[in-house]
């Protein structure tokens, strides 16, 4: 059962956002049903994102996923490990394998708090 | 939805199960690229009870296989194994089967691919009452039938550790698409030197019945040399790695075996079978289309359907199967291309996504398994 932390909100398209700090990922969920991560393709630092919009890919050995942003705004950060290591997607998607990094635009609507997400992907609580 | 007997091993293992051909499969366990590795370093385990089984039975049943096949039949002996298509008239492919001759002349098994079971039976039945054949009994064996494939350089030591002692020195000792019957973990077994990832293995019969105790003793005397349950993810890379084709892709109604590279298993030599014909002329003028290896530049993955462009931006071919290739590190891909379009060496484009990508021209296989790490078996 993939874990999805309360603290995180989250697309209906599997990414995860920390309002924090603007972090923003994909959930365990979404890795899982990926499988192993061969290449992601990410915007260049400076980027300006639309809500809902394609923002990269990520490919793995069976399929490949665009990713979606999850609120609007400038990327000011770019996981760089992960060209040389995919496969941290799916070894700590909430951690070392985060993907980029907004300043938003505005406040961030239309996510959904962990239970919904949950609910959405068929899970009970964990 | 059909599951296999195995369905609830899958399940207890934590396997992502997926639709496959009318089956629910599992894709994968651990994760394709590990599950590839244990294949090419150790052992992997796979459920194959989904694929068909069908029996030809009869006074007549050689010669039925000698119309149906395009490689030749008529050298089988009682223990071998042959792979061969099965074209149309037009040379189209039926399927793509292996043959197990079990009495000289009058029985044989032939393990099809899952999605085509149905068709295959109706065409064999049809093909063999319009030639004078009907009188060969045509049995479909595929819900009786359990069938897993236990590959890698570690597999004969896996193998071996399940059999008695008195089978073990013939059953370990079985060369290349040759079989027997032996007990395999006290499971009666009919076990081919036969495989679908390009390393060492064999591929298990057995009853629905017995496929579930014989997948429960392969696991546990192979955990201890690497090996690994596989699903269907891996299966594809593997193969694909091992330039061996997957009818549905490098193989359909609208493809020959010679346009896909398999030529060697198109024996026409004195015999007429159905789509000799066309085969035919198709080796005497050449197959307009021919099957090569690409290489894309990374990132991105040109996978099926893929278009294949020249320098000049001509369509030259399509792309049938494509991966990233665990052992190589960077994406592959099988295209149908032209003849005269595609010599090894030469760089063509495939659109991934949009995006036109360099691919480099390549000879199959990708990946060619070392032949000198022979096992010792006492």
């Amino acid at each position: 059962m993939s874990s999805c932390p309360e603290e995180l909100l989250y697309t209906p398209e599997h990414e995860w956002f920390r309002a924090a700090d603007g972090t923003v990922g994909i959930t365990a969920h979404a890795q899982r049903a990926l499988g192993d991560v061969v290449y992601v393709e990410l915007p260049a630092v400076g980027t300006e994102l639309t809500a809902g919009q394609s923002f990269g890919t990520v490919e793995s050995v069976k399929s490949v996923s665009d990713l979606f942003a999850p609120v609007s705004g400038r990327v000011t950060a770019v996981n760089g490990a992960l060209g040389e290591h995919p496969e941290l997607i799916n070894q700590d998607p909430y951690g070392e394998g985060w993907i980029i990094r907004v300043a938003p635009a505005g406040p961030a609507t239309g996510l959904l708090v962990a239970a919904e997400y949950r609910r959405q992907i068929g899970e009970g609580q964990d | 939805m059909q599951r296999t007997p195995l369905y609830a091993r899958h399940t207890a293992l934590g396997a992502h199960m997926v639709p496959f051909a009318g089956w629910e499969m599992p894709v994968q366990y651990r994760g394709i690229v590990a599950e590839h590795r244990a294949v090419r370093t150790a052992a992997g385990l796979f459920d194959v009870c989904h694929m068909g089984e069908i029996t030809l039975r009869g006074p007549r049943a050689g010669a039925a296989l000698d119309l149906l096949c395009v490689n030749d039949p008529r050298t089988l002996t009682p223990g071998r194994a042959m792979y061969s298509p099965l074209c149309l008239e037009d040379g189209g492919t039926q399927d793509d089967v292996i043959v197990y001759c079990l009495r000289a002349q009058e029985e044989y098994l032939l393990v099809v691919n899952a999605a085509n079971r149905a068709a295959d039976l109706a065409w064999i039945r049809e093909t063999l009452g319009a030639r004078g054949l009907g009188d060969v009994q045509i049995t479909d064996a595929s819900e009786q039938t359990g069938l897993v494939a236990l590959q890698g350089p570690a597999a004969m030591r896996v193998l071996a550790v399940l059999l008695a002692e008195p089978e073990r020195p013939a059953v370990v000792g079985l060369r290349p698409f040759r079989f027997t019957r032996a007990a395999v973990a006290g499971v009666p077994c009919l076990v081919a030197r036969t495989g679908y990832t390009g390393e060492d293995g064999v591929e298990l019969a057995c009853s629905a019945e017995g496929v579930v105790e014989l997948w429960d003793a392969t696991l546990a005397a192979g955990t201890p040399l690497g090996l690994e349950p596989c699903g269907l993810g891996a299966r594809d890379t593997l193969r694909l790695e091992a330039g061996l084709p997957l009818y549905g892709h490098e193989l359909s109604a609208e493809v020959s075996p010679l346009e896909a590279g398999l030529g060697r298993f198109v024996r026409l030599d004195g015999r007429t079978c159905v789509g000799s014909q066309a085969l035919a002329r198709q080796a005497a003028g050449g197959p307009p289309r021919h099957l090569v290896g690409l290489e894309p530049e990374p990132p991105g993955i040109a996978r099926a359907g893929a278009l294949v462009r020249d320098a000049d931006g001509r369509q030259v071919g399509l792309v049938t199967s494509g991966t990233f290739s665990p052992s190589l590190g960077r994406p592959v891909a099988m295209a149908l291309c032209a003849r005269g379009a595609a010599a090894p060496g030469e760089v063509l484009g495939v659109e991934v996504r949009g995006r036109a990508v360099p691919a480099r021209v390549v000879s199959l296989p990708f990946y060619r398994r070392r032949r000198d790490s022979g096992v010792v078996l006492s």
